[in-house]
């Protein structure tokens, strides 16, 4: 990597400023199993799985009747009766009912915001605990009704007289009736996510053979991480599940490539993303416990490793500059250089699974010299990531994808892995964390063991 | 909750019908709430020893209401037979006879208690015979005794001097355990006390006030009412299952404001864990209670050994191996408790369970010979066996089977989750110092076996 421009990388800590010297670290998280859509948790509301979420960390952290600083959660799909859904959610559990709370939405990327807004906060003194999360259902997703039947309604809540109101009534036909479910389509384009990525994927020519590769590794990864006993103190079951139900131990390369292809069938080249290389809808729950090293130290707690920082980016992919998933690629050599740092740095990396190919784009574009150049300011290539240090647990492709809820998955298990490797050549080891988000959006962050 | 049955009978028309017809009558028993008297009325110490003596004035320091000679016609709490200097069978007619004449004025769900010497230790037959009449005669008179009282015995070893009350703690502990609801469902059962060690409660109600104890198979039934007794009685607790059963293991954690371990108890560093988790968390361990436990019943001639290993894995081969552990811990030293939980299967033996009763009768053989190791550092180690106990497995045997197993006991019913854990927090506390390597059965005096 050439980052000409970076001269320092203390300089975001100055020395005159005694707030700096706090760190946020990852205490520890809790989940619950990921369920595809319309499975064990399909009568389940976002506050029932956040509660439950949260629920499963008090118990593993003794966190009954604490006032926490704040806790931070959202979630995508969110019906406007859920305004309060992260206050309701700490309400309804063993935490102090003083506990403050605040939502927050990013798209796919809410879960790892709360997570650097709160570490923020901690490192500024404001709060020495928080609690960040994040949760979805698709199942339980909240159905709006048409714009013309809302307009309807606000005027009949305006009406005065019986006349008024019959006349309104009146004005109702039937096409008004058609409920206004929610999807994955970018408002701008109409595009689906997955024909977006499809666009991307065929920009970068992945190859169906290496999208299938990385959804099989993703799969034995996860199971692997199970077997183990890794997600012991991560997790915590919910409605008779035990582990993430998208999750195929059994599958096979060959399986996945006998799978038809969903997107991308219309671009005229090969169509390459099948519902085995990309995310299925999901429901779920995460959250994470962050404070600052005397929290966690008076209180008995581990401390699993800290956030170094956080960068967001945003593309132009409404006019077709970049592909809608691909903010990522920008954020991340940012990031890097407000610390001096390459991927020679990094012992781990975790690139959120939208879509094997937004994996493979991603890699892709950060391996490409003239990419580098011409769009990220740099010498050449950004630098090749080592397979062995990606998703070394899985990803979302076999956990599933409760948009929300992903950002603390990875966060809880990053830092738990970091925590056990400790340190490499006598420094902290390092994990970086990247999530795209709908509307040409991505956050990225930086962990290291404490 | 108390079975239908027993509530039908225990009142009106339900017990003037179940009196005609000669069904069996169970009262609803005494069972221990905090702040509630040790017994219900006055309490009449029998013998004319210098122990019985003793015992009465400490009694008396207690508030109650003791008396040394029965008054007509008064309703008694409780009477202690004090029988610690019998030497010759002969010797035992005169105060028998004379407590004899007070059970018709012993209250609902009164107590008889003797006091007497282990016969093991007697330095002639006579003295042999008269102490070992004691046990026959009280096993009998418990089987006498109507509407929820119980008889319970405690035995002295040898070398604890005459003046019980002052030298014994646990003898006391022992009395007043036996006197209180705590032992709503201990009929016809010794305790022997075999030194001075121990200590009486500052706070009657708070025995294990600054203590850490640790509760396997604390999810559900006997193991979740064993975590509510413990935090009842002044513990902090650490609530340990299989990861399998986290989200109830987090409702329990929850609500005794302790903390919860997903940990299957059968990995080899489950005991390392376990005090990690006790040490770091709560800063010291004193109690572990050994309750999880499994059933795979089969009749031998149809037993795989899938079945067997993983009963005898879990329910002993584990309770080993984490006990190693502890018993080589520096955190383990002061003045520790390990209370496992047996089975009367263990002792008298039940079809379709060989590999549950070697494991059970193990649990016995195991404390039995761990409880020397425990000596040089003040530690205990007692099981306690429950018979039939109200819980979600036993809801699900077939009905005529439960109805049956439930009355074939002096009290007519079956035990609550509750009361096997009361005589878990009797062993798990300070009082207890003086009782180690005993079985206390949690029975209600099965009729079927020992």
């Amino acid at each position: 990597m050439a980052a000409a421009d970076v001269t320092t990388d203390g300089s975001l800590e100055p020395a005159t400023n005694p707030r700096a010297a706090r760190s946020a670290v990852i205490v520890g998280g809790n989940r619950i199993p990921f369920a595809r859509t319309g499975g064990a948790y399909v009568k389940s509301s976002n506050q029932d799985m956040l509660t439950a979420a949260m629920e499963g960390l008090i118990a593993r952290f003794g966190l009954q009747d604490e006032r926490i600083g704040e806790v931070a959660a959202g979630a995508v799909l969110k019906h406007s009766r859920d305004f309060n859904l992260t206050r309701e959610a700490v309400l309804g559990s063993a935490l102090s009912p003083e506990t403050p709370a605040y939502d927050l939405q990013q798209a796919c990327a809410t879960g790892l915001e709360t997570v650097l807004g709160l570490s923020n906060k901690i490192k500024l003194g404001q709060i020495d605990s928080g609690i960040a999360g994040g949760v979805d259902s698709a199942s339980d997703a909240p159905i709006a009704v048409s714009e013309g039947l809302r307009e309807i309604l606000l005027d009949l809540n305006r009406a005065k007289t019986t006349v008024q109101k019959l006349k309104i009534i009146g004005r109702i036909r039937p096409k008004d009736l058609a409920p206004d479910a929610p999807n994955t389509g970018e408002p701008r384009t109409g595009l689906s996510m997955g024909e977006h990525q499809a666009l991307t994927t065929a920009q970068w020519k992945i190859s169906r053979e290496a999208q299938d590769e990385l959804a099989y590794n993703s799969h034995r990864n996860l199971a692997a991480a199970y077997e183990r006993g890794f997600f012991d103190d991560l997790i915590t079951p919910y409605r008779g599940l035990n582990r993430d139900s998208n999750l195929r131990a059994d599958t096979t390369l060959k399986k996945l490539s006998t799978l038809k292809p969903v997107f991308g069938k219309n671009l005229g080249s090969e169509a390459t993303m099948t519902a085995g290389n990309s995310t299925p809808l999901t429901d779920g729950a995460s959250t994470v416990l962050l404070a600052t090293a005397e929290w966690a130290d008076s209180h008995g707690l581990p401390k699993l490793a800290t956030v170094l920082d956080g960068e967001a980016a945003a593309v132009d992919f409404v006019h077709g500059k970049d592909g809608l998933l691909m903010a990522p690629v920008f954020a991340v050599p940012r990031l890097l250089a407000r610390h001096g740092l390459t991927f020679e740095d990094i012992d781990f990396f975790e690139i959120h699974e939208a879509f094997a190919g937004t994996v493979l784009s991603t890699l892709a574009a950060w391996e490409d010299e003239e990419f580098g150049r011409t769009r990220l300011g740099l010498d050449g290539a950004l630098g090749k990531v080592d397979r062995a240090k990606l998703n070394v647990n899985g990803s979302s492709l076999a956990a599933g994808h409760p948009f929300a809820a992903t950002g603390g998955r990875i966060v809880a298990s990053l830092a738990k892995i970091l925590h056990e490797k400790g340190t490499v050549d006598g420094r902290p080891a390092r994990g970086l964390i990247s999530v795209c988000a709908a509307g040409g959006q991505g956050v990225v962050a930086i962990l290291e063991a404490a | 909750m108390t079975d239908t049955y027993t509530q039908l009978v225990s009142q009106g028309l339900g017990r003037d019908v179940a009196k005609r017809l000669g069904l069996p009558q169970p009262v609803v028993l005494r069972r221990h709430q905090p702040g509630a008297p040790l017994v219900t009325g006055p309490v009449l110490v029998s013998g004319d020893s210098a122990g019985a003596n003793d015992l009465a004035t400490t009694m008396l320091g207690w508030g109650l209401d003791v008396r040394r000679n029965a008054l007509p016609k008064e309703k008694l709490g409780a009477i202690v037979l004090v029988l610690d200097t019998v030497q010759h069978p002969e010797d035992l007619s005169k105060p028998v006879l004379t407590a004899g004449a007070s059970l018709r004025d012993l209250s609902p769900n009164g107590r008889v208690i003797t006091i007497s010497r282990t016969s093991q230790s007697a330095r002639n037959p006579a003295s042999a015979a008269a102490r070992q009449g004691i046990d026959g005669l009280l096993r009998s008179l418990a089987k006498e005794l109507r509407a929820g009282a119980t008889a319970n015995g405690i035995l002295l070893d040898e070398h604890l001097d005459e003046h019980l009350a002052t030298t014994s703690p646990s003898a006391l502990g022992a009395l007043r355990f036996f006197l209180s609801g705590r032992s709503a469902y201990v009929d016809g059962q010794f305790l022997t006390v075999r030194s001075t060690s121990g200590s009486l409660p500052i706070d009657a109600d708070r025995p294990l006030a600054g203590k850490v104890a640790v509760v396997t198979g604390a999810a559900r039934g006997i193991g979740a009412a064993i975590a509510r007794t413990l935090h009842r009685d002044g513990a902090k607790v650490v609530a340990v299952d299989i990861p399998a059963a986290g989200d109830h293991l987090a409702a329990v954690a929850n609500e005794v404001r302790g903390t919860a371990l997903q940990l299957d108890i059968s990995r080899d560093d489950a005991g390392h864990r376990i005090i990690e988790h006790a040490v770091e968390r709560h800063g010291r361990l004193d109690i572990v209670v050994h309750n999880a436990g499994i059933t795979r019943d089969r009749l031998l001639a149809n037993m795989d050994e899938g079945r067997w290993q993983s009963v005898i894995a879990v329910n002993i081969a584990a309770q080993l191996r984490i006990n190693e552990a502890l018993l080589a811990s520096e955190h383990f030293k002061d003045s520790p408790r390990i209370v496992s939980v047996a089975s009367t299967t263990g002792i008298a033996g039940n079809r379709g369970q060989t590999n549950y009763g070697a494991s059970k009768g193990g649990v016995i053989g195991m404390v039995r010979s761990t409880a020397a190791l425990m000596e040089p550092f003040g530690g205990t180690i007692n099981a306690v066996a429950p018979g039939f106990i109200e819980t979600e497995m036993t809801a699900k045997m077939p009905f005529a089977i439960r109805e049956a197993a439930r009355r074939l006991n002096s009290l007519k019913q079956g035990g609550q989750p509750q009361d096997v854990a009361e005589a878990i927090a009797f062993l798990a506390s300070d009082a207890s110092g003086g009782i180690s390597g005993e079985v206390l059965r949690v029975c209600g005096q099965q009729l079927v076996g020992a």
